[in-house]
């Protein structure tokens, strides 16, 4: 019997497993700007792409530029993705929201420091959750995935280029210094244990190609540019044609359908991972390096008698209700413990309206949240 | 381009003429005039040198130059045209 | 003879309203039509151009014709341009910015647009004003003159894009006005064709927000003062220098061939992959 091929294994950091998984998503463009604590996503990127047959890497003037080369390779129909931190965050919002107006599949990835500002440029924090949801200008859906370790940094990147091929739109990975600087032994899967999502393009002839036609599914196939589909593309509000539009019909159209487009797919698209949660009465939501540490401290606590259960949230926009509205009803008390001042517990409180006791635990001083203090908090009246 | 005079036909479409001036004021020959409202027209096309200022300045692509000749081939040529596609 | 009209119509997006939204005489209209007999004359398919524009009047232009068109943010005309062309270095890009557009929220992209020498052709429109947003100062617009937010006059002073263009290693640079529109063809014909990053300014008259505040009467004014005002580049440098104060050259200032950087970066692929 033919054995299959042994899985490749590496002791990478949590950026290193993102160049890996983004080259294993189909990846061939990166542009970005150095900036700690990601810039060793852009530096594997800028020793591996250009091995390759079409990759690409570009070292572009700041993130703005970044964001906006990477949404040009992306229409000309590579898989393309940036790489950055807070203030370089700040700087990509005008063409997330493009982005998310023109329907650009793409990937940007995000370790989280600590801020306002400058901040704390080497030390972890969670305090972009919110700005990932809302940092754009405007109404709008988007999708935001975390990692809590460095596995799972791998396998998020790829999570991510599939939403965003499938669902033709921005989707930002946040990670946090902790998960991208810690380095541990991952297994690169082989590529036919992977499912690989590319864009759908058109295939009917062009002239029957109307760019943004509403259809059931609520995305638009997309096709590179030069392939004898020429369209208008724009960040202007526009109608199925693509061209600009001020008619109330036309408008509420469009930004239904970019609504609809994820929200009918949120049950494909909210990721978690429960932890002992069957009959536990008491839940812990974490997500990032905190779900480590909790983690450990729910096992703790199992070891001590007490029902204590995890959710670990992958995904956490758009946020992942039904689960967490599942585990509110079922227990006493959810703890979110966070590395922000309640980003998520804010969504948690909102989805658990009343059923059970939430409890935050939020540190702001660049230190990870230790098993111990939510250990504390799930013995705690 | 033609150089003598009265070689040419010059066409503005009044639809597209927002009456900017360019044509009327530098057309070397002083062909093209202004109308009752406000928009460009051929007063005199016999003064026409053919030296399509006009037709590339105009930015609304509202005038047309082509030889006299030209024109009667292309009114054939057009039909010709069709059976291609 | 060309039938240069018919020929441009054939270009244009018929579904599109005509007359475009361009005031009365803006030079914006003579680019859109240079621009298409360029890419008629290289003998260029619609689906290998791509017209990348910004914001502003110009950022208007690329919904009118029927190439690839991508109408991006204000000032990152030249960032889309750079991913598209490294993505696709077979597609030739063609970008329209205004003044305020790639020299004051672009500026940056600019200079490194140029440095790179990504090989990509850079319109600049400069009408010396921000016109969409009626008529603030640009940092195009001259010392002295009027703007909505210069009432009192401009104490700055403008760029210029030539120099600017060629500090910045550019490898083609060159200027025309919107009144010179055979020099326009000459020009982008041979941007679009050249590798590298390639420059063609233009000058072309805002009267609605420039002319009517700087004592223009009309439009008609803006482009006489273009006629006495410009000069070929070649005659501008035998001018004595006292002679030369006032008067804008027009030509072309650089013009090299060096490979771009898509170019570059492909034989980098290939060298790294001839080692393998």
């Amino acid at each position: 019997m033919a054995r299959k091929p042994k899985r490749k294994e590496l002791f990478a950091l949590g950026n290193e497993a993102v160049v890996e998984g983004a080259l294993l998503a189909g990846c061939s463009f990166f542009a970005g700007y150095p900036i700690t604590p990601s810039t060793e996503i852009a530096e594997g990127m800028a020793a591996k792409l250009p091995q390759l047959e079409e990759g690409v890497f570009v070292q572009m003037e700041d993130e703005i530029a970044s964001l906006g080369a990477v949404i040009g390779a992306s229409l000309a129909g590579r898989k393309a993705m940036t790489a950055t931190s807070g203030p370089g965050f700040s700087l990509m919002q005008e063409h997330i929201g493009y982005a998310c107006m023109a329907e650009v599949p793409l990937v940007i990835v995000n370790v989280m420091r600590g801020g306002p500002s400058t901040g704390l440029p080497t030390n972890p924090a969670q305090g972009d959750v919110q700005q990932a949801r809302w940092g754009t200008h405007g109404d709008h859906p988007i999708i935001v995935l975390s990692a809590s370790d460095v596995q799972e940094c791998l396998h998020m990147t790829i999570a991510a280029f599939n939403f965003a091929e499938k669902y033709r739109t921005p989707v930002i990975l946040l990670l946090d210094e902790v998960t991208a600087h810690t380095r541990e032994k991952i297994v690169l899967p082989r590529p036919e244990e992977l499912t690989i999502i590319n864009r759908t393009i058109p295939t009917m002839p062009p002239e029957w190609y109307v760019p943004y036609e509403e259809t059931m599914r609520g995305v638009p196939p997309m096709p590179p540019l030069g392939s004898g589909y020429r369209y208008h593309v724009t960040g202007l509000t526009h109608d199925e044609h693509g061209y600009p539009t001020s008619k109330a019909n036309e408008i509420s159209a469009l930004m239904h359908r970019l609504f609809r487009k994820i929200d009918q797919f949120f049950y494909d698209i909210q990721l978690v991972e429960e932890v002992e949660t069957e009959d536990a009465e008491v839940v812990v939501v974490a997500y990032g390096c905190v779900a480590r540490s909790a983690k450990l401290a729910i096992t703790q606590a199992r070891e001590s008698g007490c029902k204590a259960g995890l959710l670990v949230l992958k995904t956490l926009f758009p946020f992942p209700r039904t689960y967490v509205e599942k585990l509110a009803r079922q227990c006493k008390k959810v703890i979110v413990p966070e590395m922000n001042m309640g980003q998520i517990s804010r969504e948690v409180k909102r989805v658990n309206n009343g059923l059970s006791r939430v409890v935050t635990i939020n540190r702001v001083d660049g230190q990870i949240i230790t098993p111990g203090e939510i250990l504390k908090k799930i013995y705690k009246d | 381009m033609a150089k003598k005079k009265g070689e040419t036909i010059v066409t503005v479409y009044p639809a597209w003429c927002k009456g900017c001036g360019i044509c009327v004021n530098f057309c070397p020959g002083k062909v093209l005039e202004f109308d009752e409202h406000g928009k460009a027209y051929v007063a005199r096309m016999e003064e026409c040198i053919g030296c399509g200022f006009c037709e590339l300045h105009c930015p609304d692509f509202a005038i047309s130059v082509v030889a006299k000749d030209k024109k009667d081939n292309k009114n054939n040529s057009e039909h010709k045209d069709e059976g291609k596609n | 003879m060309v039938e240069t009209t018919k020929l441009i119509h054939e270009y244009l997006r018929h579904s599109k309203k005509f007359p475009h939204v361009y005031c009365p005489g803006c030079g914006h209209g003579i680019v859109l039509g240079s621009i298409i007999r360029s890419v008629h004359h290289l003998g260029l398919s619609k689906d290998e151009v791509v017209l990348i524009a910004g914001i502003g009047c110009s950022g208007r232009m690329a919904v009118y014709v029927d190439f690839n068109t991508i109408h991006t943010t204000h000032g990152r005309a030249l960032t889309f341009a750079t991913g598209v062309k490294l993505a696709n270095p077979k597609l030739k890009v063609i970008v329209v910015m205004g003044d305020g557009d790639a020299l004051s929220i672009g500026g940056n992209h600019f200079i490194h647009a140029a440095r790179r020498n990504i090989g990509v052709t850079a319109l600049v429109l400069n009408n010396n004003i921000y016109g969409m947003t009626g008529g603030q100062s640009s940092s195009t617009t001259p010392e002295n003159s009027y703007s909505t937010t210069t009432p009192y006059g401009h104490l700055e002073r403008d760029f210029d894009v030539v120099n600017l263009a060629l500090g910045c290693g550019a490898n083609f640079v060159s200027r025309t006005t919107a009144l010179h529109a055979q020099l326009m063809d000459k020009l982008l014909t041979k941007a679009i064709e050249n590798p590298g990053f390639n420059v063609v300014e233009v000058l072309t008259p805002c009267f609605t927000q420039y002319g009517r505040k700087n004592k223009f009467k009309n439009v008609v004014e803006m482009y006489s003062w273009y006629r006495k005002n410009t000069i070929k580049v070649e005659k501008y440098k035998e001018l004595p220098e006292e002679k030369r104060a006032g008067k804008i050259p027009i030509g072309v200032f650089s013009d090299k061939q060096e490979p771009g950087f898509e170019e570059k970066y492909g034989q980098l692929r290939e060298k790294l992959r001839s080692k393998k």
